[in-house]
């Protein structure tokens, strides 16, 4: 009886792919921690974490060891179910975004050809908008389940942000579309790779400006880290959490730094070419590998430059970041898409 | 029963559960929730029906958009469960009676529709819902209406400036 008749052994190699993704993404984001640390006593001219293994490697782990084992505290007047599903959200969003991005061409093994992608729909740009737009709840219902009035600011503050610098993130990526011509960002990938074309960047540098400061805004990093502006709001929306609840916040705020950064690579910069080579001239399997390492590579460029900002740059004030938003940004992404518009017009007369 | 069928009730389960529970829910915010875990359901339905694009365009607009805005509100008006109104029966009673009558409506509505009477539903095949069918359509068979609809749109817009710019 075939109860349920589809492929198994696509079914197995989806599971097996989402297991090295989550946990690749977990382990980058371990030491994106360490990073960010090394990256600000660097900055700051001091030697940073460095006591845990050599040059402080095993300080990730330390660091996760004392989340995990310290004492887990939910507040009396707190609301209960809400207060644990809040990190969950958070993290939970910041993960699902992986689904989409193609981390490499496809290798073959045991005569099959897998594609490094979890998912090619046909709407990836619009999914992953989807779960951004998704990732806003982890913070506003921790914010409000902790009934801390410094929490429900922080939360509130961290929704209006979020809302605000998704228009302009979402009108900066038209722009892409109407060049691309499709929303799968597989094949957004491959038409940069085609020959004769260059990295959108070439063609988008206002519109990966705009997207750039968005992604930040929605990462919650310095210089819109208004939702946990620790002299103003105390510790900001996780005030009122505690071991690793606390460490999930934190954590799925790194996760989110290097998805947006691997959407910015696939979108601006190319996803997994390597530049000046042809890939089709390679062994499949080789040409994957290469490919993901170039992936990883530009993923770790824009994970530096947010940190480099991050320990550059002060917080903006909360007008300040309104203003930025809906009076710079969004009129500068409607010239962009118009300004794309017309000059694809032109092109094709 | 195959993975669509399975599928199918599952979301059906899922989304008439959640609509019940927003309505059971005595805290407002708890009500919300539920609603998004609707619009969710919903749109494993678009999917079902192969509409990827009206799925994700249905979170990101309700879910993701107009759903934060009533947890915002909801939030800064600090309602909860004690702020509730409590009504008389007869009030409860009125509601019951005017939705139930309502409910009769729709059903009788959807089962003498000429429209839908010997239709099938295409389940994973249908090809209207992916964008670019749906971008032909609506830019060539209704592009009148889609652009009376954002008139709308850039009415509502004008409105927010003007009250914004009032003070």
């Amino acid at each position: 009886m075939t109860l349920l008749a589809f492929d198994w052994l696509l079914l197995i190699e989806k599971l097996i792919l989402i297991a090295i993704i989550v946990f690749a993404s977990l382990g980058i984001a371990l030491y994106t921690t360490f990073a960010e640390r090394k990256v600000a006593a660097l900055l700051q001219d001091r030697p940073g974490p460095e006591r845990a293994g050599p040059f402080g490697l095993f300080q990730p782990f330390a660091d996760g060891l004392k989340l995990i084992t310290k004492e887990e505290i939910i507040p009396g007047s707190a609301s209960k179910g809400l207060f644990i599903l809040g990190p969950g959200l958070a993290m939970t969003a910041a993960l699902m975004t992986c689904s989409v991005i193609p981390w490499s061409s496809h290798v073959e093994l045991f005569d099959r050809k897998i594609d490094l992608q979890i998912a090619d729909i046909n709407i990836g740009i619009l999914y992953i908008f989807g779960v951004v737009s998704l990732g806003v709840y982890g913070i506003m219902i921790g914010g409000w389940a902790s009934n801390n009035k410094f929490s429900l600011m922080a939360a509130l503050r961290g929704a209006s942000q979020a809302i605000s610098y998704e228009l302009a993130m979402g009108l900066s990526l038209i722009a892409v579309l109407m060049i691309a011509g499709s929303l799968s960002l597989k094949s957004i990938v491959d038409q940069q790779m085609a020959a004769g074309h260059l990295w959108n960047i070439a063609y988008q540098p206002l519109g990966f400006l705009i997207f750039f400061i968005c992604a930040l805004a929605e990462c919650n990093r310095t210089p819109f880290d208004l939702p946990e502006a620790e002299n103003e709001l105390n510790f900001g929306y996780h005030q009122e959490y505690s071991s690793m609840k606390l460490g999930f916040y934190l954590f799925s705020e790194y996760i989110n730094m290097i998805m947006s950064s691997a959407v910015m690579a696939c979108l601006f910069f190319g996803g997994y070419d390597i530049p000046f080579l042809d890939e089709s001239k390679l062994a499949v399997n080789t040409a994957a590998i290469l490919g993901v390492l170039a992936l990883l590579t530009k993923i770790v460029v824009f994970i530096f430059v947010f940190m480099w900002i991050r320990w550059t740059v002060p917080r903006f004030r909360y007008d300040q970041l309104m203003n930025v938003g809906w009076k710079k940004l969004i009129p500068l992404a409607l010239f962009n898409m118009l300004l794309t518009g017309a000059i694809i017009l032109w092109q094709q007369s | 029963m195959n993975t669509v069928q399975i599928l199918f009730f599952f979301l059906s389960v899922l989304a008439i559960f959640s609509a019940i529970m927003v309505l059971v829910s005595k805290n407002p915010v708890h009500s919300v929730l539920w609603l998004i875990a609707v619009f969710f359901a919903i749109s494993g339905h678009y999917i079902l029906l192969n509409a990827q694009f009206l799925a994700i365009v249905n979170l990101i607009v309700y879910a993701g958009a107009i759903m934060v805005l009533f947890l915002f509100v909801i939030m800064l008006m600090n309602l909860n469960a004690n702020a509730e109104p409590r009504k008389r029966w007869w009030m409860k009673l009125a509601g019951v009676v005017s939705g139930g009558c309502f409910l009769v409506v729709l059903v009788s509505l959807v089962q003498q529709a000429l429209d839908l009477t010997g239709k099938e539903t295409l389940m994973k095949e249908g090809n209207i819902g992916l964008i670019k069918n749906l971008g032909k359509v609506l830019f060539s068979d209704f592009v009148l209406p889609f652009e009376i609809s954002s008139v709308l749109f850039l009415s509502a817009m004008v409105g927010a400036v003007v009250i914004g710019k009032k003070d």
